[in-house]
């Protein structure tokens, strides 16, 4: 085994839990977030939910200032398509999440962090296991490239 | 209303590379109708070369601000202190502004965030279409309102070209005829007639052919 796998970079590497934000629409996703909590449904806890009035208020702007303050990836839960409460909220987070997608690609976070859901209230396990595909998409992916820059910020400014 | 779209934020980084302390400049007039360089745009862009900058190991630092219009001086004053506090500015108006911020601040650097495309209007959300090439001599009136200098791919002025098929232009099948439309319009409000009258040839001096236009309106001058 080399230096490298056995240094205090793999042991904090080994210790890192992915962190994750799902932004939720209050309409769908949010419901069988509730739901898969009341059958005591078991996913993993590295995610953080976000209470969305529709995922059509979810901004650009949003998403990229959790990356950029360091979160490893963003799942966003939308209404089954054609199922929105306001009729195009979440076709329209579609276009966005996809440009926001291709802006992360380009500048190196990687646009596999961010993944757009599309789910009834009633579905707590599809839910939960998209939730379980995310943490184990970000799992493999690692930390947010962001945090090493911040670490070496921090080492050079010292 | 003058459309523009945003460059990559590849380019964007490229440009400003040299710089660690850059001001954004939008634009809240055409270029924040057209959704590529008003108060939003610019913090979307920020946003994204901001981190594009700190995992490259040079962090850079970013100030916001969005002008009412960035081709009027009485705008741009506001501008100042924010010039003062940074290295450079990238603006985001169209071409007319970031050369009148060039212009107005000579010891600083501006560059450029969009590509200015044309003069046109939004045919459907965020769907913009060229209407005018601003030749200097307007021609509207004989054309029943639809310009074929800037719409038909041959700037033809007397009739449409053989190419033309099924109500739209052989240069490009989503584009229509230019003088299918001129022709449905005149039928439309009854002037066909205006048909008959050969076009003679456009007379080009009038428009940037011979290089940039100035236009002086003596009655408004003070």
């Amino acid at each position: 085994m080399s230096a490298s796998q056995t240094g205090p970079a793999a042991a904090a590497k080994a210790a890192w839990k992915p962190e994750i934000i799902a932004f939720c629409c209050n309409y769908c996703a949010y419901a069988a977030a509730d739901l898969a909590g009341a059958r005591r449904m078991q996913y993993p806890p590295n995610v953080r939910i976000v209470h969305s009035p529709c995922t059509g208020k979810i901004e650009m702007e949003h998403i990229l200032d959790a990356f950029e303050k360091g979160i490893d990836g963003v799942l966003v839960a939308g209404c089954l398509e054609g199922g929105c409460h306001f009729l195009e909220g979440n076709l329209r987070a579609k276009r966005r999440i996809e440009k926001v997608r291709q802006v992360l690609d380009e500048i190196g976070i990687g646009g596999e962090r961010l993944r757009m859901v599309n789910l009834s209230a009633a579905m707590a396990p599809t839910f939960v296991e998209r939730v379980r595909e995310m943490v184990e998409t970000v799992t493999r992916l690692g930390p947010n490239p962001l945090r090493a820059a911040a670490a070496r910020e921090g080492a050079g400014s010292r | 209303m003058i459309v523009a779209s945003p460059k990559s934020i590849t380019e964007i980084g490229e440009i400003i590379q040299k710089h660690d302390r850059v001001l954004f400049a939008g634009c809240g007039t055409c270029v924040t109708v057209c959704l590529a360089g008003g108060e939003r745009e610019v913090g979307i862009t920020a946003y994204a070369v901001r981190m594009a900058r700190r995992l490259k190991g040079r962090p850079i630092e970013i100030e916001q601000q969005t002008l009412e219009r960035q081709c009027e001086n009485e705008f741009i004053k506001d501008l100042a202190p924010a010039v003062e506090r940074n290295e450079a500015v990238l603006s985001f108006a169209c071409g007319a502004g970031v050369q009148a911020l060039a212009e107005r601040f000579p010891a600083k650097p501006v560059y450029a965030a969009l590509d200015t495309q044309f003069l046109g209007i939004l045919e459907e959300q965020a769907v913009w279409t060229e209407k005018c090439m601003s030749c200097g001599r307007c021609m509207l009136a004989q054309f029943g309102g639809v310009c074929p200098v800037t719409r038909c791919a041959k700037r033809l002025l007397n009739g449409p070209c053989g190419g033309s098929t099924e109500e739209h232009c052989e240069v490009s099948p989503d584009r229509p005829c230019a003088w299918q439309l001129i022709y449905k319009r005149l039928k439309a409000i009854g002037q066909l007639d205006r048909l008959d009258a050969i076009v003679a040839p456009k007379d080009w001096q009038t428009a940037w052919h011979g290089g940039a236009r100035k236009i002086v309106r003596q009655e408004h001058r003070v």
